[in-house]
C-alpha cells in the first residue's frame, strides 16, 4: 500500500530528494562556482520530471485521498515544470553577470516548484497548507536574493509579512471549515456541505478564498505584488510572474470544485467579485507606471482576473478556458521577460518604458517581437492572447455570467492602453539614448520563440486545447 | 465552353486592371477585348447550338449554411442564351469602339494611364452581368445584381475630376440601392416560403405559394403577390422605371462606350431579364403583373415625354432607353415573355447603335454635347450619319404594316403593342401608341438637328468635324446589321406561333391530350420526346390542332389545357394555362396592328415640319407653352421633389447623428470615460499603492470584510 503511494508521488519525491543532494554537493564542494551547472542540470530534471508527469495516466489517490495524481494535477505540473525550466535557463546570464548566482538558488526554486506540484495535487487541507508554505517559504528567500540591495530585501521582508497574513487567513479559514464539517479532508468537507450549509464552513470558504487570492495577485489582495515584482531580481520576478500562478491558480481551482462543489453559487459570488476587481485595478492602475516591472505586475493582476473569470463560471468548459489562459499567459510572460532581462544600458539594466523610444530602429526584429507579445497580452487578434481571452469571456457568458464577460470586455480596453503604450514608444517615440543590442543569444531565441507561438499558435494552439478540456473534466464530473 | 464564356472577362479584367504594367496599355487593351470576343464567338455558337432545353453546369459548392445549400451553377436555357449573346456582341464591340473613343481624353492629364483600368472595369462589367444572366439561383444572381452596380458606379464616375461624375455614380448607386432592398426583400421571402433559393426549387414551388399568405409591414398578402412585387422593385431600380429613374439620364456623365454597353443594351435590361426568369411566379400573381404593366407604361409615356425637349444628345438617347425598357415591362406584365425579350433583344442592338453613333458624332464634334450646336453634319461624318440612320429607323419601328418586313425596332416593338392591347388594357396600350410617336419625333428630331439643316454651333469646330476612326465604325457597321436583320429573322422563335415559341424556349408542350383525359401524363412525355427528337413538323400539327381544340371546346377545355400543358420551371419561361395573351395578340384587329405605323409616321412627320420646314416652330412653341415646357424640360420636377422628399431629410437626420450623435454623445463619452475618469481612479490606485506593509495588509483585510458582510448579507447558506 505505501509503496503504491510512493510510486503516485514519486515525481515530488525525485525533485525533493534532487534538491536536497544539490544543496548538499553544493555546500560540500566549490560552492557558487557550480551554481551555473546546478542552474542548467535542475532545468533538467523540470524537463525529466515534466516528461515523466506527462506519461502517467489515470487517477491515482494516494494517502488516504489526500493526495491525488489526476489529469488536471498533470496538466497544471507540466506547466509549472517547464515554465520553471525555462525562466531557470533565462536567468544564468543575467544573475551571474550581476554577481547574484547563488547556488541556493536553483535549489530553492526546485523546492518551491515542489511546494506547487504538492499544491495542486493536494485533496486535504493540510497537505495544501504545506505544498504553500513549502512554496512560498522559498519564494520569500529568492525574492530577498540579493541581500545588498534595499530594494530587494524591502520587497522579500513585504512579501513575507504579508504572505504571513495570508497564510493566517489561510490557517484561519481551515480551521473554521474543519470545525463545522469535522474533517479537513476535500470528500468529507463536500459532503458536509451537501445539505444545508453552515454559515461557518462558508466563513471558513471565505476566509481561504482570501489566502488563495492573495498567492494568485487577485484584487484587492493584490497590494505587494508590484512592490515585490519591482524589487526582486528581475529573473526572480519572471519566475514569481509564471509557475507560481499557475500553482496557486489551479490549486483555488481543486479546492472550490473538490471540497467546495456543492456550494458553488457561493464561491461563485466571491470568485466573480475577485475577477472584476482584479481586471479593472489591474487595467487602471497599470496606466500610471512607468516602470516595466510595475507594469508587468499589473498585467499579471488583470490576467489572474480574466483566468478567475473562467473559474468563475463554474463548469468544465470554464476550468478549461481557465487552464488554456494561463497556458497562453505563461507563454507571453516567459517571452515578455525574456525581452526585459535584455533591456541594459551600458551593462546596466534598465526598467523604464520610456528608454524603449525609437527601440524598433536599431533592433527591428526584437521590437516586432515584443510587438507580438504586447498585442498578445493586450488580447489583439489574430494573436493567441486573443483566443485565451476569448475563450474565458465565452465561459463566463455560457455560465450565465454575462455581465461578467461584458465588464472583462471593457476593462481590456482599458488594459490595452498601456500595452499599446509600449508599442508607441518602441516605434513613434522620441529618437533618445539607445538601449545595448548585443544580448544573449539563448533570450533572443526564447524571445522569438514565444512570439512565434502567439502568432502560428492560431492554428490550432498547439493541441492544448483537448488536453486542457481532458484536465477539466477529471476535475469537474 | 459556357465555363470559358462566364470567366474570360474577368481573367480580362484582372490581367487588363492588375498587369497591364507588365503587358502594356496596348497590350492590356488588346486581352480584354480579344478575351470578350472569344466568349463573345463562344457565346454565338451556345446560342446557335442551343435546343432549349435546359442544362446545369455545376462550377462549385457555394455556400452550406442550414438547411441553405446551394451551388455555383451555370443555368443555361434560351433566355441564358439570348443574354449570352446580347451581352458578349454588344461588350466585344464596345470594347473595340473604346479602342478609337477613349484614345485621347482630355479628362485626365498627359501621360496619365486610364485606358487599361476603363477596360478592366468594361470586362469586368461584363463578367457581373454574365454571372447575372448564367445564376442558377438568388443568390448568385444577386452577387451579378449588385457586382454589374459596383461597376457601373465605377463607369459613370470613371471621369473622377469631375464632379456632376461623380456625383451621378453616386446617385446611381444609392437610387439602385433603394431597388435592391426590394430584390433582397424578395430573395428572403422567397427562401422563407420555399426553403430554397434554387431556380428549380422554387419554380416547382410556385403552385403551393400561391395558396399562401404572408405578412408583410402588419398587412396580409398573397405570397406570391408580395414576392412578385419586391422583384419587381428590384427591377425599377435597376431598370431605371419609374420612380427609381432618376440615375439613368444622369448616368450619362460617363463615358460615352459605358452608356451604350450598361445604360442602354446590358445592365438596365437586368430587370426586365428578371422578370422574365421570375414569370413562373408572375404567372400566379395576377395583381403584380397589372402593376408592372401599369409602371412599364407610364414610364414608357414619361420618358418620351421628357425626351421630347432634351437638347443633350446623350440625354434624349437616354430617356428613349428609359422609354423603351417600360415597353419591355408592359410586355411581362401582359404574360408575353417572349416578346419582352424580343424586344430587349433587339433594343440592344439598335440602342447601342445610337449611343455608339452618338459617341461618334460626339467624338467628331470635340465633346460637344448639346444639338443645338450641331446641325449639318451629314456630309461631315457620313459613315456616323447612315449608322444612326438606321438606328432611328429601327428604334421608330419602320417596316411594312401587316407583314414580318421591317427594322428590328418594327417588329419587336409592334409585337410589345399588340400584347399590350390583348393582355395589358386600354391604358397600357393607347400609352403606348402615344409614346411610339414621340420616340419617332424626338428620334427624328436628333437626327434632323445633328445631321440636317445649317450649323449652329461654333465655326471652328464644325469645319474640324471628322469622321471616327476604323475601330469606331466597325461597330456601327455590326450593329447596323442587328438593327436591321435582327428583328426579321428571330421574329418568329419569339413572337411568331406558339409552337416555334415554345420550342424555342424549351417549354413541353403537349397538346396531343386533348384527345383522351386519360393519356395525359404519357402525352406530356410523348410529346416532350418529339420535341428532344426536334420533331417539328408533329409539334406543330399538334399546336394546330390545339388552336382548332381552343376555338371549338371553349370553357370545357379548361381542365385539359391545365394538365396538358408544363409544370412552372419545365421551360425558359412560363406561361400559365389560362394565359392566351399571345394568341390573342396574333389574332388582333387591323387598326390595333397599324396603330403603331401611323403613330410613327405622325411623329416624324411632324419633326419634319418643325425642325426641316420651320426651324422656327419649335422656340415659337416653347415660349407659347412655357409652364409645359419647363415641366418637361425638367423632368417632371422628379429629381426636385426627390431632393426635397428623401435628400434633405436624410442629409438632415445624417448630419444631427454626425454632429449630436457621433460627434457629442460618443466621442464625448468616450473621451471623457478615457481622459477624465480612467485617470483618476489610476490616480487613486497610485495613492493607495503606498509602499506602506499596513496599507496593504489594511486592504487585504478591508476586502475580507467587505466579501464576509456581503456573503453573510446577500449570499450565505440560501
Amino acid at each position: 500500500m505505501f509503496s503504491l503511494d510512493l510510486q503516485t508521488v514519486l515525481p515530488e519525491v525525485i525533485l525533493s530528494v534532487y534538491a536536497m543532494a544539490a544543496l548538499m554537493a553544493g555546500v560540500y564542494t566549490t560552492k557558487d562556482k557550480s551554481a551555473g551547472l546546478l542552474i542548467w542540470a535542475t532545468a533538467a530534471m523540470f524537463g525529466l520530471v515534466a516528461f515523466l508527469i506527462a506519461t502517467r495516466e489515470g487517477v491515482d489517490p494516494a494517502f488516504g485521498d489526500s493526495f491525488v495524481d489526476d489529469g488536471f494535477g498533470r496538466f497544471a505540473k507540466v506547466t509549472i515544470l517547464i515554465s520553471a525550466a525555462v525562466v531557470l535557463v533565462m536567468s544564468q546570464e543575467y544573475l551571474a553577470r550581476r554577481n547574484l548566482l547563488r547556488f541556493e538558488y536553483p535549489v530553492l526554486v526546485a523546492l518551491a516548484v515542489v511546494g506547487m506540484m504538492v499544491m495542486v495535487s493536494a485533496r486535504d487541507l493540510m497537505v495544501l497548507y504545506m505544498g504553500i508554505e513549502l512554496q512560498s517559504l522559498a519564494m520569500y528567500v529568492i525574492a530577498a536574493l540579493r541581500r545588498d540591495s534595499v530594494k530587494s530585501t524591502e520587497a522579500g521582508l513585504k512579501y513575507f509579512v504579508l504572505g504571513a497574513l495570508s497564510s493566517g487567513l489561510m490557517l484561519y479559514g481551515a480551521s473554521l471549515v474543519y470545525g463545522f464539517a469535522g474533517t479537513t479532508a476535500f470528500d468529507g468537507i463536500l459532503l458536509a456541505t451537501a445539505g444545508e450549509t453552515p454559515l461557518g464552513v462558508i466563513f471558513g470558504l471565505v476566509f481561504l478564498l482570501a489566502g488563495f487570492a492573495f498567492k494568485v495577485s487577485a484584487a484587492p489582495f493584490h497590494m505587494w505584488t508590484p512592490d515585490v515584482y519591482e524589487g526582486a531580481p528581475t529573473p526572480v520576478t519572471a519566475f514569481m510572474a509564471t509557475a507560481p500562478k499557475v500553482a496557486a491558480i489551479a490549486l483555488f481551482a481543486r479546492v472550490v470544485f473538490d471540497g467546495f462543489g456543492g456550494v458553488v453559487g457561493d464561491w461563485q459570488q466571491i470568485v466573480a467579485f475577485l475577477s472584476v476587481v482584479s481586471v479593472f485595478w489591474g487595467g487602471v492602475a497599470a496606466i500610471g507606471q512607468t516602470d516595466i516591472k510595475r507594469l508587468m505586475a499589473y498585467s499579471s493582476i488583470a490576467h489572474m482576473g480574466f483566468a478567475l473569470m473562467g473559474l468563475a463560471s463554474g463548469t468544465a468548459f470554464g476550468v478549461q478556458a481557465m487552464l488554456i489562459y494561463m497556458a497562453i499567459y505563461v507563454t507571453m510572460n516567459i517571452g515578455t521577460f525574456a525581452f526585459i532581462l535584455s533591456m541594459e544600458r551600458d551593462g546596466r539594466p534598465v526598467t523604464d518604458i520610456r528608454a524603449l523610444n525609437m527601440y524598433s530602429r536599431y533592433a527591428p526584429m526584437r521590437a516586432l517581437a515584443m510587438l507580438v507579445l504586447l498585442f498578445s497580452l493586450a488580447g489583439v487578434p489574430p494573436m493567441v492572447g486573443f483566443f485565451g481571452k476569448l475563450y474565458v469571456l465565452r465561459a463566463a457568458y455560457e455560465g450565465g455570467l454575462t455581465w461578467l464577460a461584458i465588464l472583462g470586455v471593457i476593462a481590456s480596453v482599458i488594459g490595452a492602453y498601456y500595452y499599446l503604450r509600449i508599442v508607441y514608444f518602441m516605434y513613434f517615440g522620441e529618437e533618445k539614448e539607445s538601449l545595448d543590442t548585443g544580448t544573449s543569444p539563448l533570450l533572443w531565441g526564447v524571445l522569438m520563440a514565444s512570439a512565434a507561438v502567439m502568432v502560428f499558435g492560431v492554428v490550432n494552439l498547439f493541441g492544448i486545447e483537448p488536453l486542457a478540456a481532458a484536465a477539466a473534466a477529471t476535475l469537474v464530473d | 465552353m459556357e465555363t470559358i464564356i462566364l470567366f474570360a472577362p474577368l481573367v480580362g479584367a484582372l490581367i487588363a486592371g492588375f498587369g497591364w504594367r507588365l503587358i502594356s496599355e496596348a497590350g492590356a487593351q488588346w486581352v480584354a477585348t480579344s478575351l470578350v470576343g472569344l466568349s463573345c464567338l463562344l457565346s454565338w455558337i451556345v446560342f446557335l447550338g442551343h435546343d432549349g432545353q435546359l442544362e446545369q453546369i455545376q462550377i462549385l459548392r457555394w455556400i452550406e449554411s442550414g438547411s441553405l445549400a446551394t451551388d455555383w451553377a451555370i443555368r443555361l436555357d434560351r433566355l441564358t442564351a439570348i443574354m449570352l449573346i446580347v451581352i458578349n456582341t454588344v461588350s466585344f464591340l464596345v470594347h473595340l469602339y473604346s479602342f478609337g473613343y477613349m484614345a485621347h481624353d482630355e479628362n485626365f492629364r498627359p501621360g496619365e494611364s486610364y485606358r487599361p483600368r476603363f477596360f478592366a472595369y468594361l470586362s469586368f462589367f461584363t463578367f457581373a452581368m454574365l454571372t447575372l444572366v448564367t445564376a442558377d439561383n438568388l443568390v448568385q444572381m444577386f452577387f451579378g445584381w449588385e457586382g454589374v452596380g459596383v461597376a457601373s458606379y465605377l463607369l459613370i464616375g470613371f471621369y473622377f475630376r469631375k464632379p456632376s461624375a461623380n456625383a451621378a455614380a453616386m446617385k446611381a448607386f444609392v437610387v439602385n440601392r433603394v431597388g435592391d432592398f426590394g430584390f433582397a426583400l424578395g430573395i428572403f421571402a422567397l427562401y422563407y416560403l420555399v426553403d430554397s433559393i434554387q431556380f428549380s426549387d422554387i419554380f416547382a414551388a410556385a403552385p403551393q405559394i400561391a395558396r399562401l399568405e404572408l405578412e408583410f409591414i402588419g398587412l396580409q398578402f398573397d405570397a406570391v403577390e408580395i414576392v412578385a412585387v419586391l422583384l419587381f422593385v428590384g427591377a425599377m431600380g435597376k431598370s431605371a422605371q419609374l420612380l427609381l429613374h432618376t440615375w439613368l439620364p444622369d448616368a450619362m456623365e460617363g463615358p460615352t462606350p459605358v452608356s451604350a454597353l450598361i445604360h442602354a443594351a446590358t445592365m438596365v435590361t437586368a430587370g426586365v431579364f428578371l422578370v422574365c426568369r421570375m414569370s413562373p411566379i408572375l404567372e400566379f400573381a395576377p395583381d403584380a403583373k397589372t402593376i408592372i404593366v401599369f409602371i412599364g407604361a407610364t414610364t414608357a409615356f414619361f420618358a418620351a415625354t421628357v425626351g421630347l425637349v432634351q437638347t443633350d444628345i446623350k440625354r434624349v438617347i437616354a430617356y428613349s432607353t428609359c422609354s423603351q425598357l417600360g415597353y419591355m415591362f408592359v410586355a411581362a406584365g401582359s404574360g408575353v415573355y417572349s416578346a419582352a425579350m424580343f424586344h430587349l433583344f433587339t433594343h440592344a442592338f439598335f440602342k447601342a447603335l445610337l449611343f455608339l453613333g452618338a459617341g461618334s458624332v460626339i467624338h467628331a464634334m470635340h465633346h460637344e454635347q448639346d444639338m443645338r450646336n450641331y446641325g449639318g453634319l451629314r456630309k461631315k461624318i457620313p459613315y456616323t450619319y447612315w449608322a444612326m440612320m438606321i438606328g432611328t429607323l429601327a428604334i421608330t419601328g419602320v417596316g411594312i404594316p401587316l407583314t414580318h418586313i421591317g427594322f428590328a425596332g418594327f417588329l419587336s416593338k409592334d409585337a410589345i403593342i399588340e400584347s399590350a392591347w390583348a393582355g395589358g388594357g386600354e391604358y397600357a396600350f393607347w400609352l403606348l401608341v402615344i409614346a411610339a410617336a414621340m420616340t419617332s419625333f424626338y428620334s427624328w428630331r436628333l437626327i434632323f438637328l445633328t445631321f440636317h439643316g445649317k450649323p449652329r454651333g461654333d465655326q471652328h469646330t464644325h469645319d474640324h468635324a471628322h469622321e471616327s476612326p476604323g475601330t469606331m465604325l466597325v461597330p456601327l457597321g455590326v450593329l447596323s446589321l442587328g438593327a436591321v436583320l435582327a428583328g426579321m429573322i428571330w421574329y418568329s422563335p419569339f413572337f411568331g406561333d406558339h409552337a416555334r415559341v415554345n420550342q424555342f424556349f424549351g417549354i413541353p408542350s403537349a397538346h396531343d391530350s386533348v384527345e383522351g383525359a386519360d393519356g395525359h401524363a404519357e402525352g406530356v412525355a410523348g410529346a416532350t420526346e418529339e420535341l428532344a427528337e426536334g420533331d417539328l413538323e408533329h409539334a406543330a400539327e399538334a399546336v394546330t390542332e390545339d388552336a382548332v381544340a381552343e376555338d371549338g371546346h371553349g370553357a370545357g377545355h379548361d381542365d385539359h389545357a391545365v394538365a396538358g400543358v408544363a409544370a412552372p420551371g419545365e421551360g425558359a419561361i412560363y406561361m400559365a394555362p389560362e394565359n392566351h395573351v399571345m394568341d390573342e395578340a396574333h389574332h388582333a384587329p387591323v387598326w390595333v396592328k397599324v396603330s403603331p405605323f401611323v403613330a410613327m409616321l405622325s411623329g416624324l412627320l411632324l419633326a419634319w415640319a418643325m425642325y426641316i420646314r420651320d426651324p422656327e416652330a419649335p422656340g415659337r412653341l416653347a415660349r407659347n407653352q412655357r409652364p409645359l415646357y419647363n415641366f418637361l424640360l425638367n423632368k417632371w420636377y422628379f429629381d426636385e421633389l426627390y431632393d426635397f422628399v428623401f435628400v434633405r431629410p436624410a442629409q438632415a437626420i445624417g448630419r444631427f447623428f454626425w454632429k449630436r450623435g457621433d460627434g457629442s454623445v460618443i466621442d464625448g463619452g468616450i473621451n471623457g470615460v478615457a481622459m477624465g475618469v480612467v485617470p483618476f481612479f489610476t490616480r487613486l490606485a497610485g495613492r493607495a499603492q503606498s509602499g506602506y506593509v499596513f496599507t496593504y495588509a489594511f486592504a487585504m483585510v478591508l476586502g475580507l470584510a467587505l466579501i464576509l458582510t456581503w456573503m453573510t448579507l446577500a449570499g450565505g447558506a440560501e
